[in-house]
């Protein structure tokens, strides 16, 4: 079985929050929640690098190890999915995600949480794919139709690559390899003086 | 003393003086001229030592790798999404200590604290039973708490225990709970619980200030107060029951200085944090305060647990305090003979 990955080339990625706007528009994410975001480092700054990021997926999943109601599975894809009938808005897995990907639509005047959402790899939820519960609550179930996630898809300068995580490895080391320039093993200036 | 120069002892004198003196200059010279090489490096060399240094370091580490290492310690960058829970930083830290602080020693560990104090007051009743009226009670009572304090009492007992009921649901029911009632049964619960924890808490506080103001003056440490620990409270042994004022030492500073005042408004502030995301406290206040809300209501909890029983079948006769606010003059008189010579003289 596959074991599904994301990967940002973060010499690729342009900041063009294409991802972004495919996702929103593609699962109907309410406003203020963002499944994917792109963080740009050094921003106006040379060697400013921008990364798209979402749930990215673990495998030892921090999410789902504080989860007080254990709503989180993981797919045999490898895929951290949730199941929002569960959860309760308590927001340990936003305390507890490196990547910030857990999201809260508000709900009240008093601020209380909603039910949690995040990336789903494009792979639904819990419900019957494709069902219109599954569309509600998780979006589209584009694995389900074999399709790969729609961020993925729509980049425009193929930075951000989504899939197997074998093949996306081999895609980017043989960008690694044929990126022309100057060398970019460190030390080489060193080496040989320029 | 004159010396003539042509005086041949006085010359021998003098060149004594003089291979003396040269061997001296030779060895003080042999000694400190090797050193002037360090004050040459440290007069000529020291300014540009420091920029020359500076690119050696940085030949040694890696730019691109140290880039990254940044990003790692979370290394803010811009994002133009916004929202209440997007973070213009790649990767936050605190979330994996958070994690193995939160599942490790507060979750696993800690609530052990509280299953001992259950165990501990359990063995104590059927070793030792209640402590037992010394005198059979004559009819007179006096009055220990007026009405309204035992309202505010009552108030705050009924809401700490809906707290504490749901609160721990929360915390342990992943490992209690979900084993025996099933993952659907229990997230019906348990969203029930938070909403009950997240509404009460706020209703609670207000009870918990109301406490700390009225009861503050019976709660003041005294020389007495030490005299009791000493004895262990008279619960242990053969001890007499020593001297108590209206609260006993152990009441005091184990009900009311440790678990209300302290522990109280570490669980008050830490709660508030934790109820209104909207306020905008930062992810990192949010995780120390998710670990200091629950270490201290678990103090909390364990020290409530030996005042109910204590408040309960612990001690014959107590009750009474809180249920009609009088309590039997022999009773008081045993447990607490300062405050019933002070209520005597009255």
């Amino acid at each position: 079985m596959a074991r599904m990955k994301f990967l940002c080339d973060a010499e690729r990625c342009i900041e063009c929050n294409g991802c972004v706007t495919a996702c929103k528009n593609e699962h109907e994410v309410p406003w203020g929640v963002n499944r994917r975001r792109v963080v740009t480092l050094d921003d106006g700054v040379p060697g400013e690098k921008s990364i798209s990021v979402a749930c990215m997926h673990c495998t030892d999943a921090p999410c789902a190890a504080v989860c007080p109601v254990d709503c989180f599975y993981t797919t045999p894809d490898g895929i951290v999915l949730h199941n929002k009938d569960l959860c309760i808005g308590c927001g340990y897995c936003f305390y507890a995600c490196p990547f910030g990907a857990p999201q809260y639509p508000q709900q009240s005047a008093f601020g209380v949480r909603g039910k949690m959402d995040k990336c789903t790899f494009c792979a639904g939820g819990p419900d019957a794919d494709g069902s219109a519960e599954e569309i509600k609550k998780y979006g589209r179930n584009r694995i389900a139709e074999g399709k790969l996630p729609l961020c993925a898809e729509m980049c425009a300068t193929k930075a951000l690559i989504a899939g197997d995580g074998d093949v996306v490895a081999d895609i980017y080391r043989k960008r690694v390899l044929k990126r022309g320039g100057r060398p970019q093993t460190w030390g080489w200036e060193t080496a040989y003086k320029g | 003393m004159a010396t003539n120069p042509k005086d041949p002892r006085a010359r021998q004198r003098r060149r004594k003086r003089i291979a003396l003196w040269s061997l001296v200059a030779i060895l003080a010279g042999a000694l400190l001229l090797p050193l002037g090489g360090y004050l040459y490096v440290n007069s000529v060399e020291a300014a540009p030592a420091q920029p020359a240094g500076a690119a050696a370091a940085e030949q040694q580490s890696n730019p691109r790798a140290n880039y990254w290492r940044a990003v790692r310690e979370g290394y803010e960058g811009y994002t133009a999404a916004s929202g209440p829970y997007t973070t213009n930083v790649l990767i936050q830290n605190g979330g994996q200590n958070w994690r193995q602080v939160r599942n490790g020693p507060v979750a696993a560990v800690l609530p052990w604290v509280m299953a001992a104090m259950i165990l501990g007051l359990g063995m104590y009743y059927v070793l030792h039973g209640p402590v037992k009226l010394s005198s059979p009670p004559s009819g007179r009572s006096v009055e220990r708490w007026t009405f309204n304090e035992r309202v505010l009492h009552w108030y705050t007992a009924v809401l700490f225990i809906l707290l504490a009921i749901t609160g721990l649901s929360l915390m342990l029911g992943r490992a209690l709970m979900i084993p025996w009632m099933g993952l659907n049964a229990f997230g019906a619960y348990a969203g029930i619980a938070i909403a009950i924890h997240n509404y009460l808490g706020p209703l609670f506080i207000v009870g918990l200030i109301l406490e700390i103001a009225f009861w503050v003056r019976y709660a003041i440490p005294k020389q007495v107060d030490w005299e009791w620990f000493k004895a262990g409270g008279g619960y242990f042994g053969g001890h007499a029951h020593p001297s108590a004022e209206k609260l006993n030492a152990g009441e005091k500073i184990f009900v009311f200085w440790l678990a209300t005042v302290v522990m109280g408004i570490a669980v008050s502030i830490t709660g508030i944090v934790l109820d209104f995301p909207n306020l905008g406290f930062s992810i990192q206040t949010m995780q120390i305060s998710s670990i200091v809300h629950g270490v201290a209501a678990i103090i909390y909890v364990t020290i409530i647990l030996m005042h109910m029983y204590l408040g309960s079948i612990g001690v014959n006769g107590a009750l009474d305090a809180m249920t009609t606010g009088r309590v039997s003059a022999e009773w008081a008189k045993q447990h607490h003979d300062l405050w019933y010579q002070e209520v005597g003289r009255k």
